[in-house]
Parts: C-alpha cells; structure tokens; sequence
C-alpha cells in the first residue's frame, strides 16, 4: 500500500512558472519579471514556492512572510492579478501554469513583494482602534462589561481583521486618492461603533467624517471580494454610513 | 461645514431635482416637443411665476448637486491644502455663477426686458 501511495504523490508533482515582480526603487526604474521553474504539489501554496526559490534559485527574492497560517498578514500580494494571503492561496486552486506574484497595489514598495505597511497602520490608529470608555472592567469592583450574543452579532465578523491590507490594495478609490482613509480603517471604525461597550462613536465618526474620509467610498466592494478572513468592509461602510445619515443610532 | 452636511445636501438635492424635473418633464409633455421650444412658449414658461419658481429651484439644486460631484471628483483626482481648497472655492464661485446667470434669465424676462 505505501508503494501505490508513493506513486499517487508523485503523480500530483508538477512543475509550474513562478513569475516574480523584481523591484528595487532604490536600484531600478521600473518593475521586472523573473521566471522560475518550481515543483508543485496539490497542497503546495504559493507562499511554498515563492521560498523554494529563496531557498534553491535566487535567495535574494524580498517577501515578507510570518505565520504561513492565515493570521498574521503579512503575506499579501497580487496574484495572478488578484489580492490575496500567498500562504492561503494554493497553487492548484489558480489553475494556471504561470503564477504570477506582485506588490500589493497602492502601497509603496520596499522590494519585490514587500510594500510598506505605514498608512495602512496610521490610518487604522488613526480611528481609535480600542474601546473609549472612561471607565475599565479592571477596577477592583467593577464587573465585566457584558454583552449579549446579539450585540456581539453586531460587529464580530469585523474583529476577524487581520490588517493585511487585501482591502486597500483592491481599493479604486485607495489608487487615485492618497489621503484617502481606506476601506480597513473604516471596516474597523464600524467593528469599535458597534461595539455595545464603546463610547466613543461621536468621536470616531467624526475622524472619519471628512473629505477624504468616509463619503470617498464608491461601494466597489472590491474590498469584500478579496478578504481572506471574510469581513465585509463594503457593508461596514455603509453601515457606518447609517450613523452618519441618522438611520442609526 | 462638515462632510457629512455636505453629502446629506448632495443626497436631498438629488432626490428633490429628480421629483421637480419629473413635473417639468410632464409639463412639456402637455404639447409636442417642437411647439414647447417655442420663444414664445419659453416666455410665457418664464412669466408663469409658480412654473418660474420650480425652473429656478431645479436651477439651484442641480447645481449644488452638479458641482458638488465635480468638487468630490477632482478632490480624488489629486490632493493637497492648496489645490483642495482652490477646488471646494472654485466650485462654489462657479455654483453661485451659474445660479446667477440661470436666474438673470427668469428675472429678465419677468422685468419685460426680453
């Protein structure tokens, strides 16, 4: 039996083209495509690949990569020209024998398939991303802030963020406008203001309440789309859209 | 003003200029398309003053809607203090420029100068 399994896996074995997005800002004037030839298995991710070259052809290749589970999201790039976590992304699921891989649109890039996480980060500090509430369950007499399942309904699926940054990437608006908040801060702004133990709505909705803030999203939902945790930034806009426009409260 | 009053304006024009234009386009219906653009026709329009009224009205909220929108659009075509603010002052000098024209017209014509 273990001989007609040995068969079976080296049956599934292919090999497929990894094009890889070479850039350097600091060396090149424009972005290149290296090819690499790299053994695949069905379960292999593109994570997988994108190291076995590192390993085996060109260590030089810049990635950014932790957890390889999903849940640190770091690994976010474009490919075969869609956001996605390289280590959530099966090489198999993409049926194609090209996997191209890019930097994430609309960040700038450090090198290769690493972009700079800064306006990502500033803008979801920006929006108060913690419960605002004058007083803690901390306090020696004070119990904890309770929450029914329904009020924890409310926002949880936004709690699953990951700050990868999917989201901007897929964003039109993210492409055209610089100073624009992003569909990640404001998907967080909504998971806080729903929050039944939050008491800062009034002034998390008014930093978002700007001209490069909420009103700049054009409902694309490209943002929905290409989330590998399924939140839907897209419906916490408009949701958050609701408290602005008084449907809410 | 805060963007959301801007946005809740944005929105309410565009609501009432589509209920307006939807009565101004069942009026010209009364008669065929030829006759409605009459001069005569037009004057007579203008110097109905509950017609007049409803003209000048669609007249100001599609500019407050129209301008708004090239306002939002060029503030996301390119960013900056400066350039924002030229935008947001230049529309609004255009706005009122364009209320002001559009109106001109019904005034004239009320004051028997055409």
């Amino acid at each position: 039996m273990a001989q007609v399994s040995d068969v079976a896996d080296n049956q599934s074995s292919q090999t497929k083209t990894l094009r890889i997005a070479r850039y350097n800002p600091e060396k090149n004037s424009e972005k290149q495509f290296m090819e690499f030839s790299v053994p695949v298995e069905k379960w292999t991710t593109v994570l997988e690949t994108i190291l076995n070259v590192k390993q085996h052809q060109d260590h030089s290749v810049g990635v950014r990569y932790s957890c390889r589970q999903a849940t640190c999201g770091s690994c976010g790039m474009i490919i075969n020209g869609k956001p996605r976590l390289a280590c959530f992304t099966k090489v198999s699921e993409l049926d194609s024998d090209v996997v191209t891989v890019e930097p994430m649109n609309n960040f700038p890039i450090i090198r290769d398939l690493a972009v700079k996480f800064e306006r990502l980060f500033d803008t979801h500090h920006k929006i108060k991303p913690y419960l605002d509430r004058d007083d803690t369950e901390l306090e020696s007499d004070a119990k904890e802030f309770l929450q029914s399942p329904e009020e924890l309904e409310q926002y949880i699926q936004f709690a699953n963020c990951i700050k990868c940054g999917l989201c901007n990437s897929a964003c039109p608006t993210m492409a055209t406008d610089s100073s624009f908040v992003g569909p990640q801060a404001l998907a967080q702004a909504y998971r806080y203001v729903a929050d039944s133990r939050d008491k800062g709505k009034d002034s998390r909705l008014k930093i978002i309440d700007e001209s490069h803030g909420i009103w700049r999203c054009h409902f694309a939902g490209s943002c929905s789309q290409v989330c590998p945790k399924g939140v839907d930034p897209a419906m916490g806009i408009q949701l958050l859209r609701g408290y602005m426009l008084g449907f809410r409260s | 003003m805060r963007e959301s009053t801007i946005m809740k304006i944005h929105y309410g024009t565009a609501l009432a200029a589509v209920a307006l234009v939807a009565v101004h386009i069942l009026m010209r219906m009364t008669m065929n398309f030829a006759d409605s653009l009459e001069y005569e026709t037009v004057l007579a329009n203008y110097k109905f003053i509950p017609y007049a009224i409803m003209l000048e009205l669609i007249l100001v909220l599609l500019s407050i809607h129209g301008f708004n929108g090239l306002r939002v659009i060029l503030l996301e075509l390119k960013q900056g203090r400066t350039y924002e603010k030229a935008v947001s002052y230049g529309c609004l000098a255009a706005m009122f420029a364009l209320i002001a024209y559009g109106s001109r017209t019904i005034i004239m014509t009320n004051m028997g100068m055409v």
